[in-house]
């Protein structure tokens, strides 16, 4: 179980996004959702409790607590009902970690503190319309003039992408046939002439969360903005990829929790050919495969997650880690869907929501088979 | 200058059922998760403020067992610095009361934030009782409170939208109501910051409380459910018709027109 590595520190940090999401997120989920959109003042109140960096260090205004604080956390998120909110409200964890890990002082307390406060918002923007998973395709390029940049090409699917004001872009300053080897990280801020950003996709589910397309028009953006050494982009994105990829897992593992807690209720509530449907066997037991699911998927994170705690290379664990939630999270909301009946295809239900919300994990944070390709590459070899 | 500030360790009613121990005199406590009093941490948040407005050391202080000293560490996370636990058993009121009064003397507070009702017994009783021992004025239902060091103003909603304000000199004890602030949270870097601050426990001897004065005025004789709610009943008819049998049942039946 996740908890079994917990301390107090954790759960108070528990009780604390609890009260939050239960008070600021919960009573507004539905009507978020069906609106599109969560209001913007929602970042600055989760900062102001200390949601938005637990893990990251104090000295940029984070909590300085370890990866456990920041699964807590997004798995409160869960709860609130609106998986769309918890990922927009959460769209920096993957654009602020390589800035920590390979920017300067400056540009931490220029690009990290105001996102950790709530009064800024950062995206990371990776794929383009020509592929996702190849990040080595990437063909927004970036060609130096002075102390400048100057930004030319197209991304999509960037979460918070009509909101951010930082977006952590991966830009090619190498060769355009350099590959991985000619990626850089350059922050491209919200107001530079030339920087756009399309409407919000239509999406098949998150959606109190933005995605759009961003545009780069001959975009002059200062060298300042650089994160680490040009053409290292690559390296700075994969060295964050675990704590990422460990909290989508969480996630996962915590929309399965909801899931059985909605169908237990219901089960317990539904009457059919003269008692509770979940008086009938076959329903009991796809409970108990549902609570199997989630509980083997709840117990790997948790050791996953305390191996990275523990400083140990987790590049192939962390991969098997995000596929074992993914898949137990669409086996258990699809099965959700199936104990609700008609119910359960109904946009009132919450379990036909985070069906929908689930689905997309399989793809996101790289998908089922790039994880599969990483764990056959990283895991060590048996004997 | 000092500020203190009482806390007690409350079944957390969102999630407790309760169970009665055997003598159906008291409550299980085996069964129940306890927490911070709700209307204490708006007491401790308008510590926190004034500590921060005008500085000094905000204390918190319980009276109870080892859990309820457990409890009050949660505190030292939102603001307060020091813990005080008194290791007693609450018996009542009035000896609760008294062991919080000889803290407050001991420690000489400027002024003593209490919640205004503690959710289990519901008595209101302690705040009014320790102000007494003291010889201090007691604001009570609080909404909004301030002070320049030497003197008090409080408001206190007294019904009908009417607000009372009462102005005073210190020292003061203070209770306070709903709305009087919104409670902080307990940061991750506040919550690791609590855990090296320190909660001195404290014996009723210590403070020179002896066992004749605790011992209890009041017993507690037995605890009952209320009566369980009766089913609803649903008025069959057209919208007219059933207005028309909803209004006898309340004349002739419940006797409430
Ligand atoms: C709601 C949403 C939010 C998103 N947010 C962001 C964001 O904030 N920032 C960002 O940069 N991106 C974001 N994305 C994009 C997401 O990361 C990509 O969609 C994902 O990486 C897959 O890339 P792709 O869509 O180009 O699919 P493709 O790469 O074209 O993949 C298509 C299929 O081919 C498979 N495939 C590809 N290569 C291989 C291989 N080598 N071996 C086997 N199979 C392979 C894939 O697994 C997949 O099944 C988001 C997407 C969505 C839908």
């Amino acid at each position: 179980m996740l908890d079994l590595f917990h301390d107090d520190s954790h759960r108070a940090l528990a009780a604390t996004a609890a009260r939050f999401v239960d008070t600021n997120i919960r009573p507004y989920a539905e009507a978020w959702e069906e609106a599109g959109s969560f209001p913007s003042d929602l970042a600055v109140r989760a900062g102001a409790a200390g949601l938005l960096g637990p893990t990251y260090p104090e000295s940029v205004g984070g909590g300085g607590g370890d990866v456990f604080h920041g699964l807590v956390v997004a798995e409160a998120l869960v709860r609130g009902g609106s998986v769309g909110t918890a990922m927009g409200l959460g769209s920096h964890a993957i654009a602020l970690p390589p800035i920590l890990a390979l920017g300067t002082d400056a540009q931490k307390e220029r690009f990290v503190r105001p996102v950790v406060a709530g009064t800024r918002v950062a995206a990371l923007a990776i794929t383009e319309p020509s592929g996702g998973s190849d990040v080595a395709r990437v063909r927004t390029r970036a060609v130096r003039d002075g102390d400048h940049y100057v930004v030319s090409g197209q991304k999509t699917y960037i979460t918070s992408g009509g909101r951010a004001d930082y977006v952590v872009t991966a830009v090619r300053t190498g060769a355009p046939d350099s590959g991985h080897a000619g990626l850089s990280l350059l922050v491209i801020e919200r107001g530079t002439p030339g920087f756009t950003s399309g409407p919000p996709l239509r999406k098949m589910g998150w959606w109190a969360s933005d995605t759009t397309e961003l545009f780069f028009d001959d975009c002059r953006v200062p060298a300042a903005n650089l994160i680490g050494a040009e053409n290292f982009g690559f390296y700075a994105i994969m060295a964050n990829f675990a704590q990422e990829r460990l909290l989508i897992a969480a996630t996962c593992v915590a929309m399965a929790a909801e899931a059985i807690r909605l169908t237990e209720r219901h089960v317990r509530e539904r009457e059919a050919f003269g008692r509770r449907i979940g008086d009938f066997q076959v329903i009991r037991h796809r409970l108990a495969e549902m609570r199997t699911r989630e509980a083997e998927a709840r117990s790997f994170v948790a050791v996953v997650a305390e191996r990275h705690r523990r400083g140990e290379d987790v590049t192939a664990w962390v991969a098997m880690a995000k596929n074992a939630a993914v898949s137990a999270c669409s086996f258990v909301t699809d099965a959700a869907v199936q104990l609700h009946g008609g119910l359960g295809y109904m946009r009132e239900c919450g379990v036909e929501r985070l069906y929908r919300d689930a689905r997309l994990f399989a793809i996101g944070g790289g998908t089922t088979e790039i994880m599969n390709e990483i764990i056959h590459r990283f895991a060590p070899t048996s004997r | 200058m000092k500020i203190g500030v009482c806390v007690k360790s409350t079944p957390d009613t969102a999630i407790t059922r309760f169970k009665y121990t055997s003598g159906n005199d008291g409550i299980d406590a085996a069964q129940v998760k306890f927490t911070v009093n709700p209307y204490d941490e708006f007491a401790v948040e308008e510590a926190a403020r004034m500590k921060e407005a005008h500085g000094g050391e905000v204390v918190a202080v319980t009276v109870g067992d080892a859990g309820a000293g457990k409890v009050l560490r949660e505190t030292l996370a939102v603001g307060v610095d020091r813990g005080v636990h008194v290791d007693a058993v609450n018996t009542d009121s009035l000896a609760t009361a008294r062991l919080l009064a000889a803290v407050a003397r001991s420690e000489g507070f400027g002024v003593l934030f209490c919640g205004k009702v503690a959710v289990d017994d519901q008595a209101s009783a302690v705040p009014a009782m320790v102000a007494e021992l003291l010889g201090w004025p007691h604001v009570s239902v609080v909404t909004a409170f301030s002070t320049d060091g030497a003197t008090f103003t409080a408001s206190r909603a007294v019904g009908g939208g009417v607000e009372e304000v009462v102005t005073g000199a210190l020292p003061v004890v203070i209770t306070a109501e709903r709305g009087l602030n919104e409670p902080r949270y307990q940061k991750l870097k506040d919550i690791m910051a609590a855990k090296k601050k320190v909660v001195g426990v404290v014996t009723p001897e210590s403070l020179g409380v002896s066992a004749a004065d605790l011992a209890p005025v009041v017993t507690f004789s037995a605890y009952a459910d209320p009566p369980e709610r009766p089913k609803g009943r649903v008025i069959p008819g057209d919208a007219a018709e059933a207005a028309r049998e909803l209004v006898r049942l309340l004349r002739d039946e419940a006797k409430v027109l």
